[in-house]
């Protein structure tokens, strides 16, 4: 008759963990950080053959170097806040916004659109806030435009979210076409050089003050919206199981298109930051892969915004210390994904030792006799 | 036929085929239940490691064999993809990480990775735009003699290099094997319904490994044509490939997860996005708009098909969710 | 006489963290015959027959197959045993065919040759009488076919003990007569079957021998043609056991719900609830008892506001009068009475009906599993008080109190709900369901899984319940307890009501007959 094999349990078995304590979880995501800088290291020393120290010297440098290093690695660590406090309310939901990248860039143009028509009609408090507005409605709708067909017909989310955004760079090379300056550069080139109308205003004595406190303010206005507010309860409870929604009485499809019309709003905002407060033109890399980024950041941080802050500005000052390290050594500040890369694959992967346990098996069970 | 329409499909054809395999590899990953969303990055690594492997060869050579030039080329870029498969494998698969962002961080890496040594190669020999593998090059564009100059068949059917042939030979061959074999069989499977899968003795986690990997080698070698082929042996930090490779992801979903269908969608998307070489009087304005059109196309696929709900166009129903036996 | 036993299971137990599913069983099971195993909801037949499967692995026992102990430890190793289960649940792919499941995972040439592996289908259905297309894709079958699938399935790997969990659960009378013609077929053809069922006309009908579990012990086993279905009931549920559970009569007892020809469909457009009518009263419990999937939980749904019914059906509300205890705290609606259905949960809400709910999935639909006590307690409440702020005052004081009250084990109010034990999650659940003072209460299976001490807080609370004026209806599948508990039981039976019983006057003989369709031939009996 039929001879069955032996059955071996396997050498390392994997099973759920049913709790961890925040601060082991804390604890071994920090071992994931501290690991993925050892081997940024290498890979730097592998470069350039500068030693360990030194590197993280030059990388200290080129973040925190001089003021204006500071003040830059601050900007951009506040940009990348921005999009991930965007991205929060619908990754809390469960939703799968791909589409941050084409929120960003339907503000900016908006924006961009905006501070040429009007930078010599409108004062320049007025016209910001004019872009403001506005630049949010453009990334409401685009992020509303999914979801709708997401509620209603369950169409994927992830997917058509990705899709507008390359809908939204190809239109964004049509307005650098049209609005071309000066003709054959194939860039808008600075708006408003000389008058900076509907720049961001210099706020005690610095030009990315203001950066810092819209920011901020909406940081915490999210945090506490998410935490403090009856939407932000309906989010919670949408995201955990659609049937407990159902059951609660809450409007799935309704609170789906609602929290990505905020999502998108505000990274049709940092859209609008980033055009006129920082870089004062629009181009296909206004955005510059920080949409897909801050989707890192925010599932990292699990939508809590506060601890945003604190891997926003980890991988802004990896970032500006590569790029200060590529450029003393002539290398192109490509370097720069690469780190990223790696930091997140290895904070990705200690999200499984707080998951799950590792249990190591001798013996066998229940073996044929 | 007039010339202006040739150009364009030939031009249709060459764009296709970049994505056509970034297409077929992310078809096979995806079929095992896998959303790898690191197309981009894995042909970015393709196409680097395609050029920097013939490129020390050739720069070490001073006669390089063409044979050689080939084969190094060809298996650094399936390898270097490949390895960034195994790299999503290990998290998505083995620790378990969400599959959209470990994606997504593949994209960033795999652009990180190519740019960079693209950058230092370009330094390496002597300044932007002087790098080039010349003999490699021209092996990857090498028509077959005679018949690219017979007229206009000759033109539009064998003007290209054998990775045009090479791409629909794959899509054949991948249609083949998922839908005439039985690890084919076993695959999808797996990418519907992993616990019936596992129930029936399926080992899943080895048919998600190596479909990833396999399909990851796959997309590489776009990355490959592009750099060989497409702008013939030569890089550019432009983030062509990038773009290229979300348009594969997206003709995945055109495609309705079919190999056969990546082949004229592709085509399709050539066609779209080159149309405005015939229309007379565009400016670049109007260049950009209608290289919307792919996008809009597939958009319009994505909502045709959720409304129409047919089960086989739907994609793989375990599609981007992990695997854990003592969950079920 | 080893050689006529296809398998022999000796001692098996199977435990679940504390809860023994099995304890010490052992059965025999013999070539060319059909064994009933009969048993009620729980009795831990699934989980010993899943050991034969390679589902579950035993904890202690031994399993022989032909005479050889043998190791069990993976669906393949019961495959190669000859061993192919059945179940309730079908382990199919619905985008395939019915041949290219049947082939799945089977070794062989590389090449797929659908085509020969048609012909074997046809060979096999030819000779036990099924009917199946085996081009046809899955999810166009019905679900009698995608049985016909698993079997077939099961006998294309050379299976020659075939296990059947529950087969007719989902078949319509014809369907099943079809099948046992099948399995007749299969019998005489030397296989051995074992049919887990709780149904006593099948058990008749088709088998040569029944096995009886309860409560995960293995009662005996009886010749078919030596046994009657009455018999079989006594085996089965035991003699009634004395629970002492307190169960004051409420003198004053007011119409509260009207369902009337309530017919709901599923998602697949099967009926789950066939012309169902029946009222419920205001200081009362209301047992519902049936076979599970008999349409208990579609049946507090389709009240809940949570199911659109078919057309023509109809629940009515009827508000507490003036004069009844808990009608201070209820606001008066249309005296004639309220149409529940067509409402959604916000809008029955609205009206002022005070419903409470405890469903079955507890946190799949009643809780947030990521949430903690507090924040679950204002799940249905969190829109009371103005602005767009949360007040979690009131949310967290109700937490604990229901943590003191009911003892809820939990490190603090904040801990998610999906790290407490079933019982505690039962009891936050039922706790906050009746801290909105309710005026129906509905529950589903609030018992299972939990310890005895649970279980009777449990019913202290739904008694107290009822004393205040409360309408309590209690799904339950533990005969005993709602013999005790309920004043009168209401039993379902494939969706319709079999039977609304006076539950201190009816004996637990009655209530299972009516469960199986039993009652004409009881009475015979």
């Amino acid at each position: 008759m039929t001879q069955v094999k032996q059955h071996k349990d396997p050498l390392l078995r994997i099973a759920k963990r049913d709790a961890i304590g925040r601060p082991k979880a804390y604890a071994i995501r920090l071992i994931g950080v501290l690991l993925s800088l050892l081997v940024s290291g290498a890979f730097i020393f592998a470069v350039t053959k500068l030693n360990p120290i030194q590197v993280y010297n030059a990388i200290f440098d080129g973040a925190f170097g001089t003021e204006r290093r500071s003040w830059v690695t601050i900007r951009d660590a506040m940009m990348l806040l921005c999009i991930g406090v965007g991205l929060a309310p619908a990754f809390k939901m469960k939703f799968w916004n791909i589409g941050a990248e084409g929120q960003i860039l339907i503000g900016g143009i908006v924006t961009a659109g905006l501070m040429r028509a009007f930078g010599s009609t409108l004062p320049t408090p007025v016209l910001l806030l004019l872009m403001a507005v506005m630049s949010l409605l453009a990334g409401c709708v685009w992020g509303v435009i999914p979801a709708t067909f997401k509620a209603v017909w369950n169409t994927n989310e992830t997917l058509f979210t990705l899709m507008m955004n390359y809908v939204a760079i190809q239109l964004t090379s049509y307005f650098v076409a049209l609005w071309e300056n000066p003709i054959g550069s194939n860039t808008v080139g600075v708006i408003n050089q000389r008058t900076r109308a509907g720049w961001f205003p210099e706020l005690l004595g610095q030009s990315y003050t203001l950066n810092v406190i819209l920011v901020m303010a909406l940081a915490i206005g999210m945090f506490l919206y998410l935490k403090y507010s009856k939407q932000g309860y309906e989010i919670s409870v949408v995201g955990d199981s659609e049937n407990t929604a159902r059951y609660a009485g809450i409007n799935v499809k309704k609170v789906t298109i609602r929290t990505m019309a905020i999502s998108g709003a505000i990274c049709g905002m940092a859209g609008f930051i980033e055009v006129a407060g920082v870089s004062h033109t629009i181009s296909t890399s206004t955005a510059g892969g920080r949409g897909f980024t801050a989707i890192i950041v925010a599932w990292l941080a699990q939508f809590n915004t506060f601890v945003m802050i604190l891997i926003s500005f980890l991988l802004v000052f990896l970032q500006k210390g590569a790029t200060q390290i590529a450029s003393q050594f002539n290398l192109n500040d490509y370097a720069s994904n690469i780190i990223t890369g790696i930091i997140l694959f290895f904070i990705l992967g200690s999200e499984f030792f707080i998951n799950y346990r590792v249990i190591v098996r001798g013996g066998k069970e229940g073996s044929a006799k | 036929m007039n010339n202006q329409i040739i150009q364009l499909i030939q031009s249709a054809i060459q764009f296709g085929t970049v994505i056509m395999f970034g297409a077929i590899g992310e078809i096979l990953t995806e079929k095992s239940g896998n959303l790898n969303l690191g197309v981009p990055g894995i042909m970015y690594l393709g196409g680097i490691a395609g050029l920097a492997a013939s490129f020390l060869y050739e720069f070490n050579n001073p006669d390089p064999s063409k044979l050689v030039c080939l084969l190094l080329s060809f298996l650094a870029a399936f390898l270097a993809a490949a390895l960034g498969g195994l790299l999503y494998s290990f998290l998505t698969i083995t620790l378990r990480a969400n599959q959209n962002v470990t994606g997504l961080t593949l994209t960033i890496f795999g652009g990180g990775v190519a740019n960079f040594f693209g950058g230092t190669l370009n330094t390496m020999a002597g300044g932007v735009g002087q790098i080039s593998v010349a003999t490699t090059s021209s092996v990857y564009r090498a028509n077959i003699p005679g018949l690219s100059t017979m007229g206009v068949p000759g033109r539009l059917l064998f003007s290209y290099g054998f990775m045009v042939y090479l791409s629909i030979v794959v899509a054949i061959v991948m249609a083949w094997f998922l839908n005439r074999t039985r690890r084919g069989l076993n695959l999808r499977a797996v990418g519907e319904n992993p616990a019936t899968a596992d129930a029936a003795g399926i080992n899943v986690t080895r048919y998600k490994y190596v479909a990833t990997c396999v399909g990851a080698g796959i997309s590489g070698l776009g990355g490959l044509y592009y750099t060989m082929d497409y702008i013939k042996g030569t890089w550019a930090n432009d983030g062509t490939i990038e773009s290229l490779g979300w348009l594969a992801v997206a003709l995945v979903i055109f495609a309705t997860w079919r190999s056969l269908n990546a082949v004229w969608g592709s085509y399709l998307f050539g066609l779209l996005f080159w149309v405005y070489l015939i229309i007379p009087g565009l400016g670049r304005r109007d260049i950009a708009l209608f290289n919307m059109l792919p996008y809009l196309v597939t958009i319009a696929v994505l909502i045709f098909v959720s409304l129409r709900n047919k089960k086989e166009n739907q994609p793989p129903a375990s599609l981007g969710l992990s695997y854990f036996r003592e969950e079920r | 006489m080893e050689q006529t036993y296809a398998i022999q299971m000796k001692n098996i137990t199977k435990r679940f963290g504390k809860v023994v599913a099995n304890d010490h069983v052992s059965l025999d099971i013999k070539r060319g015959e059909i064994l009933s195993l009969l048993g009620e909801n729980g009795s831990g037949k699934t989980t010993l027959m899943n050991m034969l499967a390679g589902i579950y692995f035993p904890d202690e026992g031994e399993i022989l197959v032909n005479g050889q102990s043998v190791t069990i430890a993976s669906p393949k190793d019961a495959f190669d045993c000859g061993i192919g289960m059945i179940h309730q649940h079908f382990k199919l792919v619905d985008v395939f065919t019915a041949a290219e499941n049947i082939v799945l995972g089977l070794d062989g040439q590389q090449r797929l040759d659908l085509k020969a592996a048609s012909a074997k289908i046809k060979e096999i259905c030819e000779k036990y009488g099924f009917v199946i297309d085996p081009s046809k894709k899955v999810y166009n079958m019905s679900v009698s076919e995608k049985q016909t699938v698993e079997i077939v399935k099961v006998l294309y790997r050379g299976a020659d003990i075939l296990i059947l969990d529950e087969p007719t659960a989902v078949l319509t009378p014809q369907e099943t007569d079809r099948l046992f013609d099948v399995m007749r077929n299969m019998k005489a053809d030397g296989k051995a079957m074992v049919i887990i069922t709780h149904k006593l006309n099948e058990v008749m009908e088709v088998s040569d021998r029944v096995a009886v579990l309860r409560k995960g012990q293995y009662i005996g086993d009886v010749a078919t043609s030596d046994t009657n279905p009455q018999k079989l009931t006594d085996m089965m549920v035991g003699h009634a056991v004395t629970l002492n559970i307190d169960r004051p009569l409420v003198e004053n007892r007011h119409l509260r719900l009207e369902v009337k020809d309530l017919t709901v469909l599923t998602p697949d457009g099967v009926k789950a609830l066939d012309g169902v009518s029946f009222e419920a009263f205001g200081g009362e419990i209301l047992g519902v008892a049936g076979i599970s999937g008999s349409g208990q939980k579609e049946l507090l749904e389709s009240i809940a506001g949570l199911r659109s019914a078919q057309p023509g059906s109809h629940v009515i509300y009827h508000p507490p009068s003036p004069d009844e205890p808990i009608a201070g705290t209820h606001a008066p609606v249309d005296r004639k009475g309220e149409e529940l259905l067509g409402k959604t949960v916000r809008q029955i809400h609205n009206i002022g009906v005070s419903m409470a709910f405890v469903p079955e999935d507890r946190l799949g639909m009643g809780l947030v599993g990521s949430m903690g006590m507090a924040d679950n307690m204002m799940l249905k409440t969190y829109r009371s008080g103005k602005g767009p702020l949360l007040n979690r005052k009131p949310p967290r004081e109700l937490a604990e109190k229901v943590k003191a009250e009911l003892d809820v084990l939990t490190p603090s109010i904040n801990t998610p709900v999906r790290r407490l034990s079933g019982g505690n999650v039962q009891k936050v659940l039922v706790g906050r369901e009746i801290a909105q003072e309710p005026s129906v209460l509905m529950t589903a299976y609030a018992v299972r899984g939990l310890d005895i001490n649970t279980s009777y807080t449990i019913y202290n609370l739904l008694t107290a319940e009822k004393l205040k004026g409360v309408a309590v209806i209690y799904v339950g599948e533990d005969l005993d307890v709602l013999l005790e508990l309920c004043d009168r039981i209401l039993v379902l039976c494939g969706g319709q009501v079999s039977g609304v019983v006076d539950a201190r006057t009816t004996t637990k003989e009655e209530v299972g007959m009516l469960m199986t369709r039993f009652r004409k031939e009881a009475a015979e009996a």
